[in-house]
């Protein structure tokens, strides 16, 4: 594995190798002197052209704990119109020895480009580009899953272990999320099952060849499907106006249809989990009880989500034996 | 002036014969013609053909000179076996006055690789408002005929009514970009499976469908004559035949690449297969192939619109749209109609020369191959395969979606009058086709 740039590329093999070694990364996080000298001496740079300080944090205390150099590079405000921008910078990095990017970008594919046209030599790491990927969301929220729900729920070691048998809906806004992309891919890849669940508006145009089934009626999935976790997708309010597309009627309405409150939760099967990569809006796809409620694994996401990046910048960066003077 | 005598060469693909080009036209035709000051060019297996005819190329100046000048792009032109070429308008200053379409009609005369016929701007400025001045263009040096707004759609219907009406005084046409703008909104590739899979807002093909069906209702309503460019969907071509069968005056074309290249290509997320239309499914493929081979789509026009490296080398959403096509035109529908048995070379002629001339209403160009006619000639070599290369290109810029692929067919020579602007695979050197 060169780069992250999808969770369609991660092979099952790979995937869990991740979540293995993601559980190691939580393990030592759990000690008294959180930081390994594994990646002493190389440079991992955050290069957020869109605003995401939950993301970049997460990849910082990721990289940090590892002994990383870090630099972040925030380009925000340059222009999508003038694509130099991307170019010029990762030639920038390349120049000032990047062993590592972790970009996120408000274009579909910026980070393909970025590690396919030869403007970098490290490893690039996709943190999320316009409405495609998010392969380290997918990776956090199946070791979630596999913490929860896997090895007797829980209670057992679940090393080595996929996601086989289980069911999750994913619910909301499919159609602009690429949290939802990378959790059909990677959560197909690991044996899950899944179904999503948004009003028709919401729905891509071709998703039929997506490994998922599709419904509109989010009820229907919680009564007949029995979900063994729920992950919400957050859904923004410009949407509803006709400038935003009008994808819906109003707030209101989509809360009855999509929102999860306690009712919801209450016929969810007891063992059932419910997440959601966050920011929320508390009072439209998620009410603050159900936020709250003890099957609400939101704030353990953002825990795991250090263990694994983590887990990914050491597998990409430290399983390489050359050193940059050799490249 | 040079006499060219081309040896042994076939007409549309028929029988072997001699033909004599001496004082800008046709000489002769027959067997074992004598000639005695004539370069004389072996012909044998090659296709003769009349000179190529574009009917939507972006030669970009004035305004883009970066990206192609008049000069080059109809030295490109000549290179693919053009002899003439429609400008498209949306240059900078616009084409929608008199005096800038005379003057890309002049460059093109100075240049002198290829005749050039700007198209005018059916709205000023292409704001799709207010219609241009189409008389004064119409009327000045350059003889407008074909008037767009290409690049946007003229999309209020009451402008598009009173564009195809006013167009009749002068035996004009309305050649529509159609694009539902509002279905459209920020679309950067087609809308389907891979669009879904790579998070790229889709376009969805009845964006395209919706402005054709009712343009064809227009221009019968008004009595007409409509030009569909660029068509690229199976429902397009559907809605095209269903306009024909009722006898309302539409014409349409497809480009090469829709002939041939699929939304499939976009999963590497390159720049070079991001156009407008967007490259579609193979089932349009299919469907645009057929509607050429059985007359529904008229002509094939290349849509050349050339970028320079800055504004293709960054990610797919910063890309512009658009591909170079005036050198590979006749390889892609040699490769996609003849070689597969669907078109013959008076096909090939008829949807490469003689119905765009007829439809742009250019006398000179897409004339019979005979005695007497004005030789505008382009000599095909159909037997070889070349890999297409950036080097070996006339235009200005490299977007071409074929680079580093294999195609059927080059041209070997293409004459303007009766002057090679093209001889051996190679263009004549600029000075003397400027001079001669
Ligand atoms: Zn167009």
């Amino acid at each position: 594995m060169k780069h992250l740039l999808s969770a369609a590329d991660l092979t099952h093999e790979e995937a869990v190798r991740i979540l293995d070694t993601a559980a190691q990364m939580a393990a030592t996080q759990e000690r008294e002197i959180k930081k390994l000298p594994t990646l002493r001496g190389r440079t991992v740079v955050n290069l957020f052209f869109e605003d995401s300080t939950r993301t970049r944090i997460s990849f910082e205390t990721a990289a940090k704990r590892l002994s990383a150099d870090v630099i972040n590079f925030s380009a925000k405000g340059s222009s999508v119109s003038k694509g130099e921008s991307l170019k010029d910078t990762a030639l920038t990095l390349q120049a000032m020895g990047a062993d590592a990017v972790v970009i996120r970008h408000q274009a579909s594919g910026a980070p393909h480009t970025l590690a396919t046209a030869g403007w970098t030599s490290g490893a690039v790491v996709n943190a999320g580009d316009g409405t495609h990927q998010h392969p380290t969301q997918a990776l956090l929220d199946a070791f979630t899953l596999r913490r929860h729900l896997v090895g007797d729920r829980g209670r057992a070691d679940a090393t080595g272990r996929d996601l086989a048998g289980l069911h999750v809906a994913i619910v909301g806004d499919v159609l602009h999320s690429r949290v939802a992309r990378s959790n059909v891919d990677l959560l197909h890849t690991l044996g899950a099952r899944v179904t999503l669940v948004a009003p028709p508006t919401l729905v891509p145009v071709g998703v039929e060849a997506w490994p998922a089934d599709v419904s509109y009626r989010l009820d229907d999935v919680i009564g007949d499907g029995r979900p063994d976790a729920i992950m919400m997708l957050r859904v923004q309010r410009e949407r509803m106006s006709s400038a935003g597309g009008g994808f819906f009627p109003s707030p209101l309405e989509y809360s009855r249809g999509y929102g999860l409150d306690a009712a919801r939760i209450a016929a969810l099967p007891e063992h059932a989990i419910v997440l959601h990569p966050g920011p929320m809006n508390r009072g439209l796809e998620i009410s603050a009880d159900a936020a709250d409620s003890d099957r609400a694994v939101i704030v353990e996401q953002v825990a795991n989500g250090v263990a694994v990046r983590m887990a990914v910048l050491y597998l990409l960066m430290a399983g390489e034996t050359t050193t940059r003077s050799d490249r | 002036m040079t006499t060219y005598l081309l040896r042994e060469v076939s007409p549309l693909g028929e029988e072997p014969t001699d033909v004599l080009l001496s004082g800008g036209v046709i000489a002769a035709i027959g067997e074992d013609l004598e000639a005695d000051d004539a370069i004389v060019v072996d012909g044998r297996g090659l296709v003769l053909l009349p000179g190529l005819v574009d009917l939507h190329t972006h030669l970009r100046e004035p305004g883009r000179e970066d990206a192609e000048t008049i000069a080059s792009g109809t030295r490109a032109a000549a290179m693919g076996g053009f002899t003439a070429v429609h400008a498209m308008a949306n240059t900078t200053p616009t084409q929608d006055t008199a005096g800038v379409v005379e003057q890309v009609w002049r460059l093109g005369k100075q240049a002198g690789w290829a005749d050039v016929y700007p198209v005018g701007a059916v709205t000023v400025g292409l704001e799709g408002d207010r219609l241009a001045e189409l008389g004064a263009m119409a009327e000045s040096a350059a003889r407008v005929r074909v008037f767009s707004d290409d690049g946007k759609c003229v999309h209020d219907p009451v402008v598009m009514r009173r564009a195809l009406e006013y167009v009749k005084a002068f035996d004009g046409v309305i050649a529509q970009h159609a694009q539902e703008p509002r279905l459209t909104e920020g679309a950067q590739m087609h809308e389907g499976v891979v669009s879904a899979e790579l998070g790229l807002a889709g376009w969805p093909a009845v964006a395209e469908e919706a402005i054709i069906a009712r343009d064809v209702l227009l221009a019968e309503h008004v009595g007409s004559r409509l030009h569909v460019c660029h068509l690229s969907t199976a429902g397009s071509v559907e809605i095209v035949r269903w306009a024909k069968s009722r006898g309302i005056d539409v014409t349409a074309e497809v480009t090469p690449h829709h002939l041939i290249l699929t939304d499939e290509l976009a999963r590497g997320y390159d720049p070079r297969f991001k156009v407008n239309p967007p490259l579609r499914t193979q089932r349009d493929v299919e469907a645009v192939r057929a509607g050429l081979a059985d007359g529904t789509i008229d002509i094939v026009a290349t849509d050349h619109a050339p970028h320079p490296r800055e504004d293709k080398d960054c990610e797919w959403a910063a890309a512009a749209f658009g591909m170079t096509g005036l050198e590979t035109a006749l390889s892609v529908v040699q490769e996609t109609m003849v070689d597969t048995g669907r078109m013959t070379w008076a096909d090939v002629a008829r949807v490469l020369s003689t119905a765009p001339a007829r439809i742009g209403r250019v006398e000179e160009h897409g004339r019979p191959i005979a005695v007497g006619e004005p030789a505008n000639l382009t000599l095909v070599d159909p037997d070889v395969r070349r890999v297409i290369t950036p080097e070996e290109q006339a235009t200005k810029s490299v977007n071409s979606p074929f680079r580093g692929r294999e195609l059927s067919g080059c041209v070997v020579a293409t004459f303007l009058r009766g002057r090679a602007t093209v001889l051996g695979g190679q263009s004549c050197d600029e000075d003397v086709v400027v001079t001669r």
